[in-house]
């Protein structure tokens, strides 16, 4: 009772610093106590988290997580499925730049996917954790299993895992300047891509076949034969409102400009996909006759309500007006709409709608909330440094804020020879229109 | 008492070996299955057929000699609340059962691979109706728990038991999601090692040796009858047909996800009683089948689009 007073406590405290600290960022402000409180609130969160991780190691599943034997998948599972999703701007992006070759949206590439990278990290990290038997991940690559579904998404993250790697890989060599394996990577490129959308649309749209199998257990607001076609659309949707969030707080984060014209047609694209989602899932409801059952019990439906109004179509009205789409902040409010939503369709899927199956056995323990946190914080803090040392954003040089002029961060930024280094490969994009 | 013990006894010392070395004699040694080897030839207990158990939970009462001779046969912990209960002095008896009420629940656990519980229901009249309902593994004929397990550590042996093989288990515990009678447990308290526990159906350290399950062989009333399924289905249809006043015409298993090598009948309805209701007639691994077999087409579908997509583009880019 004590350790979870004390566990509630330090996630209450470490989420309002970094909800203020978000907020700051997105406001253009900085209190004076903004920057200690941010190291004070990750210095203890990992602390904590290391804590937690100990005990879990030591004492197992039981002794650190709320989970039973009647309740035997948790809120981890569906940070994890919202991880892979939130994590789509990669394929997304990927997909616009290199196969559609819309080249408009080569600027937001290397951030996507590094997002995703770091994304797929999270979710590695916490499969690690969640797993019984974390040693022995390797298991699905050396003892096929074709008929699960599981033994896909392990095939299918392990490979996309390596090609967010590769596809990575030439920031990291034209920091270092090795410009042979730039080279190589450039031919190797495309066929990398097109493997990398085409693992995506599998496993993204396989962790809603997951959920197939078990259609008794599932409220019926979740459960559907069109599971795979639900994730993978809304997959595609979080993907864009991720981009939109990641352009902004990199402009806020490293003083960039943030190009306006380039985030109205992410929206207006979020937009459409989340129009086809809503009809997608209209049309579901109608088929198996849901709606029937949209208030028994009441809280099922209440969920269901505010992930389609908050997630789908309070986004897709703010994509559609034309007032918002020039007004940045509305359409970030609007992205972190869509990714609430996807969020909370995927804890639905695995947690909230078997609770009338299950009972109400299980509420996640605080240390559970603890290491998914800390490991949230570990992906964006790896995001900042990544972006500070690395050429993740392309050079700006035609009268906008330049990174080099904000003071706060000279001292850790690489020389502007390096940002403007143009190698052979085509990453590097030419500025935008000034 | 007494006897029972001095029966267990022998069971769990000496009947294993006794029975292992007159099965070699009959079948020649070199046929017994090597230990661990999950195949082994279809069991010649049953008569080669599926090999399965019929619960009567109206000659069930409650004695779990089933429990105590499955924790000896498989090495299990023996739990206080698996212990023979009888009905104490001052103990209050339930109605129409040999049960005191303070009756011990006990939950599978993953040591604990079948458990026997009473349950009770008021019946229309107000006069309140309980059998005992023994639970393990169903042992389905199609089980979902293989078709989702990744690494194959859940196993349908081809004689028909559905085994467990923690060596391959990475403890994702998809197994316990995906099961139809929420079956499987997991050792939660353990760090680095957990496993999952289920009912083997005494596969290995009997089945294939050419005995039934422990459980079977322990119960004292006839509750549960080892055979093959199809013998077992024939009896079960007797059984109901011989006494339709006192039976339902529905035996738990036959149909339900495809059928299950584990059969009850019962005279209280099954819901009644905490059985799973509403569970599909149709085998559970076909709603994912269905998606995976396609996975090969789309995989061809999308790499040409993509890549003719990306070249047509490219060129068109160059041309202009």
């Amino acid at each position: 009772m004590m350790v979870e007073t004390a566990g509630w406590s330090v996630l209450i405290l470490c989420s309002g610093i970094f909800l203020w600290g978000a907020w700051a960022a997105a406001v253009d402000r900085r209190p004076p106590f903004l920057a200690p409180a941010l190291t004070g609130a990750l210095s203890l969160l990992w602390s904590v988290a290391a804590v937690v991780l100990t005990v879990r190691f030591i004492n197992g599943l039981g002794a650190t997580t709320a989970m039973t034997d009647r309740f035997p998948w948790g809120v981890w599972i569906g940070l994890i499925q919202a991880g892979v999703a939130v994590s789509s701007g990669g394929y997304v992006v990927a997909a616009t730049v290199h196969i559609f070759h819309i080249r408009r949206f080569e600027p937001v590439l290397r951030p996507m996917v590094l997002t995703a990278f770091l994304g797929y990290c999270f979710v590695a990290a916490s499969l690690f954790i969640e797993v019984g038997r974390p040693y022995r991940l390797w298991h699905p690559i050396a003892m096929w299993q074709h008929h699960s579904i599981m033994f896909e998404v392990a095939w299918c993250v392990t490979l996309y895992m390596t090609v967010l790697a590769l596809e990575f890989a030439p920031v990291v060599l034209e920091r270092f300047r090795m410009h042979t394996a730039i080279r190589v990577m450039h031919i190797i490129l495309m066929p990398l891509v097109i493997a990398g959308v085409i693992l995506s649309t599998l496993h993204q749209s396989s962790l809603g076949s997951m959920f197939l199998i078990v259609p008794q257990k599932i409220h019926p607001l979740w459960s559907s034969p069109l599971l795979p076609v639900i994730y993978l659309i809304s997959s595609v949707a979080v993907g864009l409102a991720m981009t939109m969030i990641a352009s902004f707080f990199s402009s806020k984060a490293f003083g960039r400009a943030l190009d306006a014209s380039l985030l109205k047609s992410l929206a207006s694209a979020a937009g459409l996909v989340l129009g086809l989602y809503f009809l997608v899932r209209a049309v579901d409801f109608t088929a198996r006759g849901a709606w029937t059952s949209v208030l028994s019990p009441a809280w099922l439906g209440a969920f269901f309500a505010l992930e389609m109004g908050a997630g789908v179509l309070w986004p897709a009205l703010l994509f559609a007006t034309a007032k918002s789409l020039d007004d940045p902040r509305r359409l970030v409010a609007g992205s972190f709409g869509v990714v609430f939503g996807v969020t909370l369709n995927r804890l639905c899927v695995s947690w909230f709608g078997m609770v009338p199956h299950t009972g109400p056995v299980y509420f996640p323990s605080s240390m559970e909330l603890i290491i998914s946190l800390a490991l949230v914080a570990a992906a964006v803090a790896a995001f900042a440094l990544a972006a500070r040392f690395l050429p993740v954003f392309p050079a700006q040089d035609e009268g906008h804020a330049r990174p080099e002029q904000a003071p706060r961060h000279a001292p850790l930024a690489p020389p502007s020879s390096l940002r403007s280094a143009k190698g052979p490969a085509p990453q590097v994009p030419a500025p935008e229109e000034a | 008492m007494p006897e029972e013990i001095s029966r267990r006894h022998l069971l769990g010392r000496t009947g294993a070996a006794a029975g292992l070395l007159m099965l070699g004699a009959r079948r020649g040694a070199a046929e017994a299955p090597a230990p661990g080897a999950p195949d082994a030839p279809a069991p010649t207990a049953s008569g080669g057929e599926t090999p399965s158990v019929l619960v009567d939970l109206t000659r069930c009462i409650g004695c779990r000699a089933c429990v105590r001779a499955c924790q000896s046969a498989n090495r299990l912990p023996e739990t206080e609340a698996g212990a023979l209960r009888t009905a104490g002095a001052g103990a209050s008896q339930t109605a129409g059962t040999d049960a005191p009420a303070s009756w011990p629940r006990q939950e599978l656990a993953f040591d604990l691979w079948t458990a026997v519980n009473l349950n009770k229901k008021k019946d229309g009249n107000g006069r309140e109706r309980s059998r005992f309902v023994k639970q393990q593994c169903m042992h389905c004929l199609e089980p979902a728990c293989v078709s989702v397990c990744p690494v194959a550590a859940l196993y349908k042996t081809e004689a028909g038991p559905v085994i467990y093989r923690a060596e391959r288990c990475i403890g994702c515990r998809y197994c316990m999601v995906a099961c139809p009678f929420d079956v499987p447990r997991f050792e939660w308290n353990s760090g680095l090692t957990p496993v999952i526990g289920k009912c083997q159906f005494c596969a290995q350290n009997r089945l294939f040796r050419g005995q039934g399950p422990a459980c079977a062989e322990a119960c004292p009333t006839g509750a549960l009858k080892f055979g093959g399924r199809n013998n077992l289905l024939f009896e079960a249809h007797a059984r109901i047909n011989a006494r339709p006043e006192t039976y339902l015409p529905h035996i738990y298993g036959e149909h339900e996800v495809g059928g299950t090598s584990w059969l009850y009948i019962s005279d209280i309805p099954f819901e009644e009683l905490g059985f799973k209701r509403d569970l599909p007639k149709m085998p559970l691994p076909a709603l994912t089948w269905d998606v995976i077999d396609k996975i090969p087409a789309i995989v061809a579908v999308l790499a040409s689009l993509f890549a003719a997509v990306s070249l047509g583009l490219k060129r068109g880019e160059k041309s202009v």
